[in-house]
C-alpha cells in the first residue's frame, strides 16, 4: 500500500518522538537528525529499525548515512515502499 | 534433532541484527535452544527490538558487565524471566574508547586502556562467575575473539585487550574445568557490525582478508562465526577447553 509523504512524515515523527522524546511538533522535513534533533547513532539505529517495521521497507546501513534530514528519510521510505 | 536441544543459553552482545551475537541467538534457537539475551543501559531497548527479529522473541535482562551490582543480580534477573539453569553463555562484548583505537597507540592514557580491558577482557571472568550458580554438571562458555597473536593496523589497545581476553579464557578453563565448565573462543575474521564500523582502520582488515584467506572471506556474512560458536556451545566439543577456534577463512595460517 503506497502512503503519501505526509502520512510517512507523521508516522516517522511518532517513531522519533517515542524513541527520543523530541516533541512531534518539532519534527519537520528540513530538520537534521543529528544537528537539529540531537539524535545520536544508537537512537538513530533504533529509529531506522522502527521505521523498517512500521513501513515494511528495508533501509540498508549504507543508506542510513545519506539520511541527513527527516525529509531525506521520508523520501527514501516513500520510494522504497512505492 | 538440533545441536542445542534442551539447552538454555545466555547470549550477551545482541545490539542490531548485524551483531554476531544475533546470529548466534538465531542459530541456537533453530538448533533447539531456549535463548535469553542480555543488554545494558540505553542499548537495552534496541536489543529488545532486535529480539523481535529472532525466530522467537527472547527475553532481555539488564547486564552491564562492568557493574558489580548487575553481575550479582544476574541469577535473580534470569529467574524472574523463567530461567533457572544455564547450559551455556556467549560472551560477545567489546568496547574501547576512541582514544584507544585508530593509531594513537603511543599516547593512549591508562584510563582508556583500563576501560577497554575491563569491558572486553576482564568481563569474561566476571560474566562466567556471575553465571556459575546456574550451571549444572556441565556448561560451555564461548567468547568472540579477534586474533591477538600479532599487531594489526589501528586495532591498538583493543588488540591488547583481546590478548588479555585470550589469556583469561585459558585461566578460566584451568580453574573451572574441575566444575565441568569448558571455556573456548572463536577468533572470527572481520565482520561489518556496528562495533567493527567504529574501528577507523576496518577497511585495512578487509583488504588483508580479501587477499589472504585461502577459502575466501565475506565480511558481510556473520553466519560462519555463529556456527562456530554454536558448535562449541553444543556437546560436540566435549573434550575441548582453553581453545581458540579460528573462523577466519584460514588467514591465521597464511604468512602472506
Ligand atoms: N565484527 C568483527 O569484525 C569482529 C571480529 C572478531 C571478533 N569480534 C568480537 O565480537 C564481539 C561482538 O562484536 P560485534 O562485532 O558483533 O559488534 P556489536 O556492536 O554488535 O556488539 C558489541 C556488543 O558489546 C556490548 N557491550 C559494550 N559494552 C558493554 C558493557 N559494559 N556491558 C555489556 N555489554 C556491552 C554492546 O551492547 C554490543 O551489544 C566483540 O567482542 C568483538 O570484539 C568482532
Amino acid at each position: 500500500m503506497a502512503q503519501s509523504e505526509q502520512e510517512i512524515l507523521a508516522g516517522l515523527a511518532d517513531i522519533v518522538n517515542e524513541i527520543t522524546g523530541v516533541a512531534v511538533a518539532d519534527i519537520a522535513s528540513e530538520k537534521s537528525f543529528t544537528d537539529d534533533l540531537d539524535i545520536d547513532s544508537l537512537s538513530m539505529v533504533e529509529v531506522v529499525m522502527a521505521a523498517e517495521e512500521k513501513f515494511g521497507v528495508e533501509i540498508p546501513d549504507e543508506e542510513v548515512k545519506n539520511l541527513v534530514t527527516v525529509g531525506d528519510a521520508v523520501s527514501y521510505i516513500a520510494k522504497a515502499s512505492a | 534433532m538440533g545441536l542445542l536441544e534442551n539447552k538454555t543459553i545466555l547470549v550477551t552482545g545482541v545490539l542490531t541484527d548485524a551483531s554476531i551475537a544475533f546470529h548466534v541467538a538465531k542459530l541456537a534457537q533453530e538448533q533447539g535452544a531456549t535463548v535469553v539475551l542480555s543488554s545494558f543501559g540505553r542499548a537495552s531497548r534496541l536489543t529488545q527490538r532486535t529480539s523481535g527479529r529472532l525466530p522467537s522473541t527472547a527475553p532481555v535482562v539488564e547486564l552491564d558487565v562492568t557493574s558489580e551490582e548487575d553481575l550479582a543480580a544476574l541469577p535473580d534477573r534470569l529467574r524472574e524471566v523463567g530461567i533457572d539453569k544455564l547450559d551455556g553463555v556467549l560472551h560477545s562484548i567489546g568496547f574501547a574508547p576512541e582514544a584507544a583505537l585508530g593509531g594513537n597507540f603511543l599516547n593512549t592514557a591508562w584510563e582508556d586502556v583500563a576501560t577497554a580491558v575491563h569491558v572486553s577482557a576482564f568481563s569474561l571472568k566476571s560474566l562466567t562467575m556471575a553465571c556459575l550458580p546456574l550451571f549444572g554438571d556441565k556448561a560451555s562458555v564461548v567468547g568472540l575473539d579477534f586474533d591477538a597473536t600479532v599487531a594489526w593496523p589501528k586495532y591498538d589497545w583493543m588488540g591488547v585487550a583481546k590478548a588479555a581476553f585470550e589469556s583469561t579464557s585459558r585461566y578460566l578453563a584451568r580453574d573451572l574445568g574441575p566444575r565441568g565448565v569448558r571455556v573456548n573462543l572463536v577468533a572470527a575474521g572481520p565482520i561489518a557490525t556496528m562495533a567493527a564500523k567504529s574501528i577507523p582502520g576496518f577497511t585495512d582488515f578487509e583488504h588483508v582478508w580479501a587477499t589472504r584467506a585461502p577459502i575466501g572471506w565475506d565480511i558481510s556474512d556473520p553466519v560462519p562465526a555463529a556456527q562456530g560458536c554454536v558448535a562449541l556451545l553444543s556437546d560436540w566439543f566435549p573434550a575441548t577447553t582453553g581453545e581458540i577456534v579460528h573462523v577466519d577463512g584460514g588467514v591465521h595460517a597464511i604468512g602472506a
